[in-house]
């Protein structure tokens, strides 16, 4: 059992963990110096949050001593993270478009999982909302100023959603070990925040004045350790420094 | 969307409640809010505040420096304005 809750926090902090480090690319490039700030700030947030997940699984888990071994060490199809989270940065208009959409689900579950009957994952998801609080009041101010700014801001918008619209669903949809975790009073079942979700996520953009797209076929796999050809990149950028030096410390 | 088209902020923070604003620095924003929330993010990363003003630094009336001897120059010698013969007891702080 104690296995299994590691691994349900591994699937969780796989998510901050990719998208932290997919965000963290872009110190230094950000378009802006103080949006390049906030965008590092919001990466760092999401690497603290994957520590505190996998801090506590590593004292549950069977097969990880520590939280290096669960960052660095595994193998691609061993990493959960939702396909949406490890989509290039692109530009602007993607990198907080897949933010936005990313940090809706994020607060979602997070207020969901602070009313998990396991502590110290309670007490996760308390500390980190306040910060997720923030980056969806961050995403979704741009995603509005930009979808509703000039033309080729709107533009932009609009191709960065048709891009990534189709990993949404994704995020809302259960794995085994949600609904397992679900049933014991510990996890969230992500179906459950599906509606709310996407109602949420429509009112914004139609208030951005960009259009949702209708697609029929939506991306799946990243739960179950299928990845996109994008993930393999961030892995050996993920990895290399453990890989090369193994038990290196900072 | 250039950084050049961004008016220039400049940012005040209190760091603890009680403590008065203090000029942290400036920064470039569209408007007010994107100006408090980037204020948020470039200075006070490191917990250095409970409160944050925001003024576009154009609205800021500053002395000419040229006249800078009329203004200030007259008060150098009147050591008679510091209040310094009064004795304080030495838990006061922030005087």
């Amino acid at each position: 059992m104690k296995n299994k809750i590691a691994k349900y926090l591994i699937q969780l902090g796989d998510n901050c963990l990719i998208l932290g480090q997919r965000l963290g690319e872009l110190c230094g490039h950000g378009p802006a110096l103080e949006i390049d700030i906030a965008l590092t700030n919001i990466s760092l947030d999401l690497l603290g949050q994957t520590r505190a997940y996998f801090q506590y699984a590593a004292e549950m888990s069977d097969d990880f001593d520590n939280e290096d071994q669960i960052a660095f060490l595994r193998k691609s199809s061993d990493y959960r993270n939702c396909h949406l989270t490890e989509l290039p940065n692109t530009d602007f208009a993607h990198t907080i478009i897949r933010q936005f959409l990313f940090d809706q689900y994020h607060q979602l579950l997070l207020t969901d999982l602070m009313n998990s009957n396991d502590e110290k994952l309670k007490a996760i998801a308390t500390k980190s909302i306040k910060e997720v609080n923030y980056h969806l009041r961050f995403s979704k101010d741009w995603v509005i100023r930009l979808g509703d700014g000039t033309e080729t801001s709107k533009v932009k918008m609009q191709e960065a959603l048709n891009t990534v619209w189709r990993y949404t669903e994704e995020l809302l949809r259960p794995s085994e070990l949600d609904i397992e975790m679900e049933g014991l009073g510990i996890g969230t079942n992500p179906d459950q925040l599906k509606e709310e979700y996407f109602e949420k996520v429509k009112s914004v953009l139609q208030f951005a004045t960009l259009e949702i797209p209708e697609n029929k076929f939506f991306g799946k796999g990243g739960k179950e350790g299928v990845h996109t050809e994008h993930f393999g990149y961030i892995l050996s950028d993920l990895q290399y420094m453990q890989r090369t030096y193994p038990n290196q410390q900072w | 969307m250039s950084n050049k088209n961004w008016p220039l902020w400049e940012v005040f923070i209190r760091s603890k409640s009680g403590l008065h604003h203090l000029h942290a620095g400036s920064l470039h924003a569209a408007d007010a809010d994107m100006a408090l929330a980037n204020a948020r993010d470039v200075y006070t990363r490191r917990n250095e505040g409970v409160s944050i003003w925001v003024v576009e630094s154009k609205n800021i009336v500053a002395n000419d420096p040229s006249k800078s001897e009329e203004f200030f120059e007259p008060a150098s010698d009147k050591v008679y304005r510091h209040p310094t013969f009064y004795e304080m007891p030495d838990e006061l702080s922030h005087i």
